[in-house]
């Protein structure tokens, strides 16, 4: 008995999908926005303490390996697996090499003092305790995407491998990439939001 | 001759010319926030941001590929969102 499947249904569930992370994380950037029209001193001084250099090179990462998955999309639709599998791992990699280079700028915000509550906020403007709060909030729900996507990613790779994405049935792979994608968007806006302002 | 065949010749061209451009704009938007624009510099920023969010929606995701429901109820989500972020400022500018 053959299983009855709708692309088109299936599509449209994802981008519906995406569109309640649009407001998960549009809540946070209203609350960015309200606190900036309030202490915009504060958030320019503590905007300018962020790790610009970090903070592009995983800019550029992120737009690479949606890149990557794009073309991988386009190789599966004219039946090049293998490319597709060899476009996987390459996103999947930078995923991982943008998650490393977060740990290192986290290690050094933590290592100066840049964490809510710590005595370096405490003493310091409010402005700027706030910002480093949303920096550590709006970053760090964006981080557990990126692996969430990375397993996502991975279980394409997987099914792949398994003939089990094909060009015919490639809907799980064309979704994967709408949420991969989705992802990469809203660090376009975190990076002028919390590396950009100096 | 058909799409699949017009495509066929530079398949993935559409791809590069983006990445290409999103990466241009991003050092274009880490160079303009090197310089004193004042209040236009938060503008200028977000405004290339949404530029860069609006060829991955159009090149990447292929957001005008997939009929007509998907750009229609994304706009409207914008829309919402526009509308909420509105009503905040209304409170916050006038409290």
């Amino acid at each position: 008995m053959s299983v009855h499947t709708d692309d088109t249904g299936s599509r449209i569930g994802m981008w519906i999908f995406l569109y309640t992370e649009i407001m998960l994380f549009g809540g946070l950037f209203i609350l960015y926005a309200a606190y900036y029209h309030r202490y915009a001193q504060d958030f320019i001084a503590a905007g300018s303490e962020t790790e610009l250099v970090l903070g592009t090179l995983n800019t550029a990462i992120l737009l690479t390996s949606s890149f990557a998955v794009a073309a991988s999309v386009e190789a599966m639709r004219r039946k090049a697996s293998s490319l597709a599998i060899i476009l996987l791992c390459f996103a999947v990699m930078l995923g991982a090499v943008f998650l490393f280079n977060k740990y290192l700028e986290w290690s050094r915000d933590f290592a100066i003092g840049y964490y809510p509550g710590s005595d370096l906020m405490v003493d310091g403007p409010k402005g700027q305790s706030i910002f480093f709060a949303l920096y550590f909030v709006l970053t760090g729900l964006h981080a557990l995407h990126v692996i969430i996507g990375m397993g996502i990613l991975c279980a394409c790779l997987i099914l792949t491998a398994k003939k089990r994405i094909t060009s015919e049935k490639m809907i799980l792979l064309d979704n994967a990439g709408l949420f991969w994608h989705l992802v990469d968007i809203i660090w376009i806006f975190l990076f002028p939001l919390f590396y950009l302002l100096h | 001759m058909t799409e699949s065949a017009k495509g066929y010749a530079h398949p993935y061209r559409p791809l590069a010319l983006a990445i290409a451009a999103l990466l241009c704009l991003t050092a274009l938007t880490v160079s303009l926030s090197r310089f004193d624009l004042g209040a236009l510099k938060i503008a200028a920023a977000l405004t290339i941001a949404a530029v860069k969010a609006t060829l991955v929606l159009l090149v990447f995701m292929r957001i005008g590929k997939t009929g007509k429901a998907v750009p229609i109820s994304f706009i409207a989500t914008i829309i919402i969102l526009a509308i909420f972020i509105g009503f905040i400022f209304f409170d916050i500018a006038y409290r």
